[in-house]
């Protein structure tokens, strides 16, 4: 089985795309399964079930939604295994852009779409700059020109990917993508690889369900924001 | 390597009920071909499979040479941008830049090395350019988005022909966008592209030297114009441009009388 990471801010066109290329796949005689991990709430699961995709969906509640991931990768893939899919999709929302949910040697897609600014690309972290593959959506939308800047923007951070430009809603350019996933590195087992990137240092009291705001209440991992020396008003 | 593209070919795939499509259409530099059929014939699909330079991998089963030959990968899914523009249905920009910024910015990511100067003109003459396709001119420093649709549209069209150096061009009906329809045109191809333009109207479909006609989701033929065609043409646009000179009486306030066709030569005289 393939394993597949896409990640990308929320509502960059992941599903809309996932969707056509795992038409693509079908055709192609290629069964593919979702795992969605997303924070809070998520409606995608319906969208692949209406398609017949088999799906599972992990919400991450008042985790990190990347520490959520990566404990949970390891029993979806086991979980893609048993279905005897082809390809299992991890599609993840909500990250921060801090994160990535990269894994090595598991072919990693990023997701982003032309209407987040130009200066997007430059503000992502790992998840744009550690990519095998950048997807670029919603280009129907923008001008001929504003594409072309966008990933000029998008290849100053990642030189390496190749950038595919996709419409999430009609699927054009889903034919590379599929080309693409389809000659994915087979992974057999996950135990003992690793993250392309490593997760952000966490466990501070608020981790643990610490709400009150105050130097008393900050335990363990933090950090303080550096402050230049403000002259203290003059006494007369 | 943009620089030499001397042909591109389309080789006919099937209609959507699995009919061959006998196709070979070969185009060069210059060339500008309509693309015709009701809606829902398959126009864009044409269109995006030039843009995509489909090698029998899209739903038609078309074929897209470049220089005769099918493109190597790294052209395709890459440099493939850089090679075909595409001017789709959309009016407006999204991007947060000024109209100045925004020709900066395309420039600095087309390679284009131009010292401060430079810049300065090549800004110049995009909306200079721009500014001959609408009726309410454009300034530098006006907001992308603050631009009207008619704007909007000619410096897109402005900034293909100067600023891209994609030698082919894939225009999805430009009819409804208010600006001076056969000037785009003719900056476009005097730019030695190549382009292919989806339409709906007589006088764009008769002005292009060739048309691909479009049913059911294939190439049903390919038709050159010809002397009669070029002399209806004449005729359609001297209608159309009395109904312009008329409509343009009108938001005057002006009083009408006699032939339309008469305000249509006095507008060409005003021109001269
Ligand atoms: N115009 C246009 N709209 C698109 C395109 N791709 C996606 N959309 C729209 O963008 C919205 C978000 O798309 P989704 O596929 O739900 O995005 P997502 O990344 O899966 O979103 P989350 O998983 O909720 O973060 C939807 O309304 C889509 O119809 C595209 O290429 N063009
Ligand atoms: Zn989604
Ligand atoms: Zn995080």
């Amino acid at each position: 089985m393939k394993l597949i990471t896409v990640a990308g801010p929320p509502s960059s066109g992941k599903t809309s795309m996932l969707l056509r290329v795992i038409d693509w796949l079908k055709e192609q005689g290629l069964k593919a399964g979702v795992v969605k991990f997303d924070c809070v709430a998520s409606k995608d699961d319906e969208r692949y079930r209406a398609k017949g995709v088999p799906v599972l969906l992990g919400l991450a509640g008042n985790l990190c939604p990347d520490h959520y991931f990566v404990t949970n990768i390891e029993a979806c893939a086991r979980w893609g295994q048993s279905l005897e899919l082809d390809i299992l999709i991890s599609e993840s929302a909500g990250l921060c852009n801090r994160c990535s949910p990269f894994i090595r040697h598991a072919l990693a897609v990023c997701v982003i779409d032309n209407l987040s600014g130009v200066n997007t690309p430059t503000k992502m972290g790992p998840l744009l700059k550690q990519a095998d593959i950048v997807a670029i959506t919603k280009g129907d939308i923008v001008s001929q020109a504003e594409r072309e800047v966008f990933q000029y923007q998008v290849r100053k951070v990642n030189a390496r990917a190749e950038i595919l430009h996709i419409n999430g809603l009609t699927g054009q350019g889903k034919e590379r993508l599929g080309v693409l996933l389809a000659q994915a590195e087979d992974i057999d087992d996950l135990d003992g690889r690793k993250l392309r990137f490593s997760m952000p240092a966490a466990v501070c009291s608020y981790c643990l369900g610490e709400t009150r705001i105050g130097h008393d209440y900050q335990m363990g991992n933090v950090k303080s924001i550096a402050i230049p020396d403000v002259p203290r008003p003059e006494v007369s | 390597m943009m620089e030499d593209i001397q042909s591109i070919t389309i080789l006919g795939g099937h209609s959507k009920s699995g009919e061959a499509e006998d196709v070979a259409l070969r185009l060069v530099p210059g060339d500008l071909v309509a693309v015709v059929g009701p809606t829902g014939s398959g126009k864009s699909r044409l269109l995006a499979d030039i843009e995509y330079i489909a090698q029998r991998d899209t739903p038609s089963g078309r074929c897209i040479l470049i220089n005769d030959q099918p493109p190597a990968p790294e052209i395709r899914f890459d440099m493939g941008r850089k090679l075909i523009a595409q001017l789709s249905q959309n009016m407006n920009f999204v991007m947060d830049a000024t109209v100045a910024e925004f020709i900066a910015m395309h420039a600095e990511c087309r390679d284009t090395n131009l010292g401060e100067t430079g810049l300065e003109e090549l800004i110049n003459s995009v909306v200079t350019q721009a500014n001959r396709l609408t009726g309410e001119p454009i300034v530098p420093d006006t907001p992308l988005t603050a631009l009207s649709g008619g704007q909007s549209r000619s410096l897109m069209i402005a900034d293909t022909a100067i600023l891209s150096d994609s030698p082919i061009v894939l225009i999805d009906e430009i009819e409804n966008a208010g600006i001076d329809r056969r000037q785009a045109l003719d900056i476009l191809v005097q730019n030695q592209k190549i382009v292919l333009m989806a339409t709906h109207d007589p006088i764009l479909a008769l002005l292009a030297h060739s048309r691909i006609v479009l049913k059911s989701g294939g190439i049903a033929d390919v038709l050159e114009s010809d002397q009669d065609e070029t002399a209806l043409l004449e005729e359609l646009q001297k209608a159309d441009a009395a109904i312009l000179a008329v409509r343009e009486k009108l938001r005057k306030g002006e009083r009408l009388s006699g032939s339309a066709f008469r305000y249509a030569e006095f507008l060409a005289a005003d021109s001269i």
